[in-house]
């Protein structure tokens, strides 16, 4: 199936930028007529997603986060971030909740919240190269 | 500001505004830390009701300073809390660690 629309934002490793990442695909996320609670969800997703690519994948160094929104006929909304930093040497461990590497202010919470959240979450990473997490949404379409 | 802080009967309210992420955080939880280090409170009440929108770093927030109040048996109280950070705090399995006030309306 092919998207009926789609972005791509990218913006530096700043944590300063977490809010424009989730804002920007709100942002385009609106043209579905979402319901706030949907549209917060996603947004709280994205939020933890970024900030993984932040704090986790551009841990010692600046970077770029990429991220890619595709809207599909059925409302289905697919969004990919991405960084090119650290990656992910455990997958599995790393989306266990409550496990986190950064250190006592973090809560370990941001895979489950995407979980929760979302109707699924892939993350593929490769140590050295960078990760990727693709969220997926179904929004329900108004008529 | 972000944080508002008034001290009462040994009761430290931190009234948050805006959004609460990762960046967002750090300033906050250096204003509270600040003052709830030089009064120690008997009780932190976390007010969110000009919180917006908050992320797993908010749950982090929370956590820590009920870590921070442990020092001196102080407890932490969340209220103003919209349905999406209830939504958040639920998830976070927080509520055996903080009480949760609920405010009519």
């Amino acid at each position: 199936m092919k998207p009926v629309n789609q972005m791509q934002v990218s913006f530096s490793s700043h944590s300063v930028n977490e809010s424009f990442g989730r804002a920007a695909v709100a942002a385009f996320l609106a043209q579905l007529d979402p319901t706030v609670a949907d549209l917060t969800d996603m947004k709280t997703a994205v939020s933890e997603a970024v900030t993984n690519a932040i704090v986790h994948g551009y841990k010692d160094k600046l970077g770029t986060v990429y991220i890619t929104a595709k809207l599909f006929e059925n409302g289905k909304a697919v969004v990919r971030v991405r960084d090119k930093g650290c990656g992910i040497p455990d997958i599995q461990q790393a989306m266990e909740p409550l496990f986190t590497t950064g250190g006592e202010e973090r809560a370990g919470l941001g895979f489950a919240v995407m979980q929760s959240f979302c109707d699924s979450v892939r993350v593929t990473s490769t140590v050295g190269k960078g990760t990727s997490v693709t969220l997926t949404k179904y929004f329900a379409l108004k008529e | 500001m972000s944080v508002q802080l008034s001290y009462k009967d040994g009761v430290l309210t931190a009234r948050l505004s805006g959004e609460i992420d990762h960046h967002a955080a750090r300033e906050m939880r250096e204003a509270i830390d600040d003052t709830a280090q030089k009064v120690k409170p008997t009780c932190l009440r976390l007010d969110f009701t000009q919180v917006p929108f908050m992320d797993s770093s908010g749950i982090g927030l929370i956590l820590g300073r009920v870590r921070l109040l442990q020092f001196w048996k102080g407890r932490v109280v969340l209220t103003g809390l919209s349905p999406h950070l209830g939504k958040m705090v639920e998830l976070s399995g927080i509520g055996t660690l903080a009480s949760i006030e609920r405010r009519a309306g």
